[in-house]
C-alpha cells in the first residue's frame, strides 16, 4: 500500500489549476473536478496521496440547477479522514462521465447502479448494464423528475394524511389501478420483448467456446438463484463452467430492490430511521447509528455520554449476533445442514430479547434518534446484558472455537480457497472482515473513530492468508474483541440523559452534505445525506457493504470449483435487504 | 391423533375394539395427514424470512406442527410462505415457482409487505401484495411478524385444511376450470405486465381513455 507523502493540507486546485476548484457551496466540502481531468486527478490521489480505498460513488440530481453530479469518496487504508470530489455534468442526455474503474475497480457495480438509477453513462466502463432494475425498464428512477406509479406528493407528510386525514388508496389514484405505469398508447400485444437477459448472456458468451489440447469443449452456463437455498435470499449468479471449474461469473441482483433511497427522499429525516432497520435486517442497531451519525453531523448536535455508551453496547451486541449467525449459516453452506445454525440461533434469541426490551421490537429496533436514543434501558436489562457478556457469550464463543476451528472438514473446505490479496481487496473497495482477513488492518472504529470508540481498548483483528479460513478466524476473534469492548462499556456506563434536547418528530437540518460511516459487522456502512434546509433530505444514499463487497466476487470465484462458490458467497456475508436496498 | 378426534360420531364401536378400529371419513383422515405435514418451500424474500428461520429454530420449533421440513424444490413443497417484499423483478419467479408446486398447495402472506406492500408500497419496484397474483390462504400481519405470530398463522392454516373437503377443493374441481391453479407468469416490459390484464391495460393506456381519466 502506498503511504501518504503529504500532510492533510492538500490543495488540489493549486495542483490542477483550472481543472479542480474547491466546492464552495455552503455546507459542502471537497473539490469539483472537471470531467476531462477526472482520471488524472483520481490517479494522483491514489498513487501520490495514498487514497487507495474508494469508499463510495454515487449520483445526485440537482434538478433546479440543471446539473447531474457524481460524488466520489476516497479514504486511506492507513486511516484518517477522506477526500470528497465531485464531477458535474449538464443534465442533457446523454450525460457522460469517464469511468474510474481503471483506477479503482471497486467502482464497477456502483457505476452500474448510477447508470441504472440516474442515467449517467460512464465512458470506458467494461460492462455498463442496468443492475437493480431490468433491461428494458423505462426511465432512470432516481431522477428527480421521474415519478413512480404511486406518486402522491414530493414530500411527506402527504397532505391527504395530515392535516386533511382523507386517505385514498394508492390503487384508486393510479389510472391502472396498480403499481404500474405505461406510456400513452402502449399496446402489450404489439410490444415485443427484447430478452432482458440477452445483454447479460452476451457479456458472458465470449467465454463459451474454447479449445484446449486440440479438443473443443463446451462450457455450460448455469443460473444459480434467485431461488436457491444457498444464496441467502434472492440473489442470483450466472456462472460459466468448464466441468466443475468456474470460468466466469456475473452477479445478478435487484430482486429485492425496493428503493428505499427514492422513498427516503420523500420521507422526513426522522421517518427514514425505521427504513434503515430494514437494510441489513440482522443489524438494525448499527444501521441506525450510521444514519444518525450523518444527520447529527449536519445538525451539529452532540450526543450525551450515557447514550454514547448504550450505542456502543447495542452495536457490539449486534456484531456478536451477526457473526454467530454468520458462522451457523456458513456451515449450512458447507453442508452441515442447520445444526450449527441452531446453536447460533439460541444465542441470537437471547440478544434479541435485550433488543426487544430496550426498543420494543426484536429485529426492527428503530432505537436511535438524532442526538441520542429513543428510550433508556428498562429496569433489569443491564443485569441481563451483564449476564450475557460476562458469562454466557464468552463461553459460547469458546465453544464454537473448540468445535469448529480445528474441525478437519471445515479446514479442508476453507483453507487456501478463494484467496484475495491485500492489493486486490483494497482495489475492489472491500471492507469489513473480508478486507481484514486479507491482512489490511482497516477498521473504521480505529481508522476514523466515531462515537466514543477512541476510548476503548481493543485489537483490530487481522489474518494474512486472505482465504476463507482467514475470514472465519477474523470473525471468531472479532466476537471476542466485541466482548472486550462491551465489558469496558458496561463498566463505564454513566447515569444521565439519553438525548440532547427534547425528542422531536421534525428536526431542523441545515443545508449541506454529510457522510456518516460506521464499521458495521459486514463492512463499511455509510450514509451520504444532502439537506437543502427543507424537512426532507434532498439526497439520501446508502453505501452498502454487502453490495460493494460483491464487486470482487468474480475475482474470488474464477478458477475455483462451483461447490466452493456457495461457500465463498457465504464468507462475504451478504444480506439482500442491504444489497438491493 | 386420539380416538375421539379421529372417529366420526354416529357409529358405535364396541369398547373391546376401540384400540384397533376407528371409523372415520375419508376427508378427515386425509386432512389429518396433510395438516400434520405441511412442508414449506425453503424460500426467503426479505427481512421476514429471518423470523421464519427463527421460528424454525429451537425456541419456537415449528417441527411441533410437522412443518420443519423445508424443501428447496417447489416440486416437493405444499406451502409457499411469501416472507417479505415482493418486487416486480422477483414476481415472475414467484409465480413460476407457484405454478411448479403440486396440488394441494397453499400460500401464506407473511408480513405487511407480502400482504399489501408494507412500508415499501410506494416503491416503484414493489408489488403491492402477493395477492395481486396468487390466491392467499392466510395473511399474517406484522413487520416482521414475530415467530409467535407466524406460528399462530400456521395454526390458522391447519384449521383451514381441517375444514376442506376433497370433493370441493378447487384443484380437483373439474367443472370450474375458470378458477385454475395455474397463474400466467407476468412479464417484465417497460413496467410489469400482468398477462391476465392485457386487454384492460391496452384500453387504459390508449390515448383517448387517458384523457377521460384525467378529466374525471
Ligand atoms: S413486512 Fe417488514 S419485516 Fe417483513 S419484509 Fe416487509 S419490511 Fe421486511
Amino acid at each position: 500500500m502506498a503511504t501518504p507523502t503529504l500532510t492533510e493540507t492538500l490543495d488540489l486546485s493549486a495542483k490542477f489549476p483550472g481543472a479542480v476548484t474547491a466546492d464552495a457551496r455552503p455546507g459542502y466540502t471537497g473539490w469539483i473536478v472537471e470531467a476531462g481531468k477526472l482520471l488524472e486527478v483520481a490517479a494522483f490521489l491514489r498513487d501520490e496521496m495514498g487514497y487507495d480505498l474508494l469508499s463510495s460513488v454515487t449520483g445526485v440530481d440537482y434538478l433546479p440547477d440543471e446539473k447531474m453530479e457524481v460524488v466520489y469518496q476516497a479514504y486511506k487504508t492507513t486511516g484518517g479522514p477522506g477526500i470528497f470530489f465531485k464531477v458535474q455534468a449538464p443534465r442533457l442526455d446523454p450525460i457522460e462521465v469517464p469511468s474510474v474503474v481503471p483506477i479503482w475497480p471497486g467502482a464497477d457495480l456502483q457505476e452500474r447502479e448510477i447508470w441504472d438509477l440516474y442515467g449517467v453513462k460512464f465512458t470506458g466502463h467494461p460492462d455498463l448494464r442496468r443492475i437493480l432494475t431490468w433491461e428494458g425498464f423505462s426511465g432512470h428512477p432516481m431522477r428527480k423528475d421521474w415519478k413512480e406509479a404511486f406518486y402522491e406528493e414530493d414530500a411527506k407528510p402527504f397532505k391527504s394524511r395530515w392535516p386533511e386525514g382523507r386517505i385514498k388508496m394508492a390503487e384508486e389514484r393510479n389510472p391502472f389501478g396498480d403499481n404500474v405505469t405505461f406510456d400513452e398508447g402502449f399496446d402489450p400485444e404489439k410490444w415485443t420483448s427484447n430478452d432482458p437477459e440477452e445483454a447479460l448472456y452476451t457479456s458472458l458468451k465470449k467465454y463459451t467456446a474454447e479449445t484446449s489440447d486440440g479438443i473443443k469443449t463446451d462450457h455450460i452456463l448455469v443460473n444459480m438463484g434467485p431461488q436457491h437455498p444457498s444464496t441467502h435470499g434472492v440473489f442470483r449468479a450466472v456462472v460459466i463452467l468448464d466441468g466443475e471449474t468456474v470460468v466466469s461469473l456475473k452477479p445478478v441482483m435487484g430482486y429485492l430492490h425496493r428503493n428505499h433511497e427514492k422513498i427516503g427522499e420523500r420521507n422526513t429525516f426522522l421517518q427514514n430511521m425505521p427504513y434503515t432497520d430494514r437494510l441489513d435486517y440482522f443489524n438494525s442497531m448499527s444501521n441506525n447509528w450510521g444514519y444518525a451519525l450523518a444527520v447529527e453531523k449536519l445538525m451539529g448536535v452532540a450526543v450525551p455520554e450515557r447514550a454514547e455508551y448504550i450505542r456502543v453496547i447495542m452495536a457490539e451486541l449486534s456484531r456478536i449476533q451477526n457473526h454467530l449467525i454468520w458462522t451457523g449459516m456458513m456451515l449450512n453452506d458447507l453442508g452441515a445442514y442447520f445444526t450449527p445454525a441452531l446453536y447460533a440461533f439460541e444465542e441470537r434469541e437471547l440478544i434479541l430479547d435485550i433488543f426487544e426490551a430496550v426498543a420494543g421490537s426484536r429485529m426492527m429496533c428503530n432505537y436511535f434518534r438524532f442526538g441520542g436514543l429513543a428510550r433508556d434501558l428498562p429496569e433489569g436489562t443491564l443485569e441481563k446484558i451483564k449476564d450475557l457478556v460476562f458469562d454466557r457469550l464468552a463461553a459460547k464463543v469458546d465453544e464454537f472455537d473448540r468445535l469448529l476451528t480445528e474441525n478437519e472438514i471445515l479446514v479442508a473446505r476453507l483453507k487456501g480457497i478463494s484467496k484475495l490479496s491485500p492489493e486486490d481487496a483494497v482495489a475492489y473497495s472491500m471492507t469489513g472482515p473480508v478486507l481484514r482477513a486479507a491482512g489490511v488492518p482497516y477498521d473504521i472504529r480505529r481508522a476514523e473513530p466515531y462515537g466514543i470508540y477512541d476510548r476503548f481498548d481493543f485489537d483490530v483483528v487481522t489474518q494474512t492468508d486472505g482465504d476463507m479460513y482467514a475470514r472465519y478466524l477474523v470473525r471468531l476473534e472479532e466476537m471476542r474483541q466485541s466482548l472486550r469492548i462491551l465489558r469496558q462499556a458496561i463498566a463505564g456506563l454513566p447515569e444521565g440523559p439519553i438525548i440532547t434536547g427534547k425528542p422531536q418528530y421534525q428536526v431542523r437540518v441545515p443545508a449541506g452534505e454529510a457522510y456518516g460511516r460506521i464499521e458495521a459487522p459486514k463492512g463499511e456502512l455509510g450514509y451520504y445525506v444532502i439537506s437543502n434546509g427543507k424537512p426532507n433530505p434532498w439526497r439520501y444514499h446508502v453505501r452498502a457493504p454487502s453490495f460493494i463487497n460483491l464487486t470482487a466476487l468474480e475475482k474470488m470465484c474464477v478458477g475455483g470449483k462451483i461447490a466452493d462458490f456457495v461457500a465463498i458467497l457465504g464468507t462475504i456475508d451478504i444480506v439482500l435487504g442491504e444489497l438491493d436496498r | 391423533m386420539s380416538n375421539e378426534e379421529l372417529n366420526s360420531p354416529g357409529y358405535e364401536i364396541p369398547p373391546e375394539l376401540q384400540g384397533q378400529v376407528a371409523v372415520t371419513t375419508f376427508d378427515r383422515i386425509y386432512n389429518w395427514g396433510r395438516r400434520s405435514s405441511v412442508w414449506p418451500m425453503m424460500f426467503g424474500l426479505a427481512c421476514c424470512a429471518i423470523e421464519m428461520i427463527a421460528a424454525q429454530a429451537s425456541r419456537y420449533d415449528m417441527a411441533r406442527f410437522g412443518m420443519e421440513v423445508m424443501r428447496p424444490s417447489p416440486r416437493q413443497s405444499d406451502l409457499l410462505l411469501v416472507s417479505g417484499t415482493v418486487t416486480k423483478k422477483m414476481v415472475p419467479v414467484i409465480v413460476r415457482l407457484y405454478n411448479q408446486m403440486p396440488e394441494p398447495k397453499y400460500v401464506v402472506a407473511m408480513g405487511a409487505c407480502a400482504s399489501g406492500g408494507g412500508p415499501f408500497k410506494e416503491g416503484y419496484n414493489v408489488v403491492a401484495g402477493i395477492d395481486k397474483f396468487l390466491p392467499v390462504d392466510v395473511y399474517i400481519p406484522g413487520c416482521p411478524p414475530t415467530p409467535q405470530a407466524l406460528v399462530a398463522g400456521m395454526i390458522k392454516l391447519q384449521e383451514k385444511i381441517d375444514k376442506q373437503s376433497i370433493k370441493q377443493v378447487r384443484w380437483y374441481d373439474r367443472k370450474n376450470k375458470a378458477d385454475s391453479v395455474y397463474v400466467p407468469v407476468p412479464v417484465l416490459g417497460p413496467d410489469l405486465i400482468d398477462l391476465r390484464r392485457v386487454d384492460e391495460l391496452k384500453e387504459l393506456a390508449a390515448p383517448k381513455q387517458a384523457e377521460e381519466i384525467s378529466e374525471a
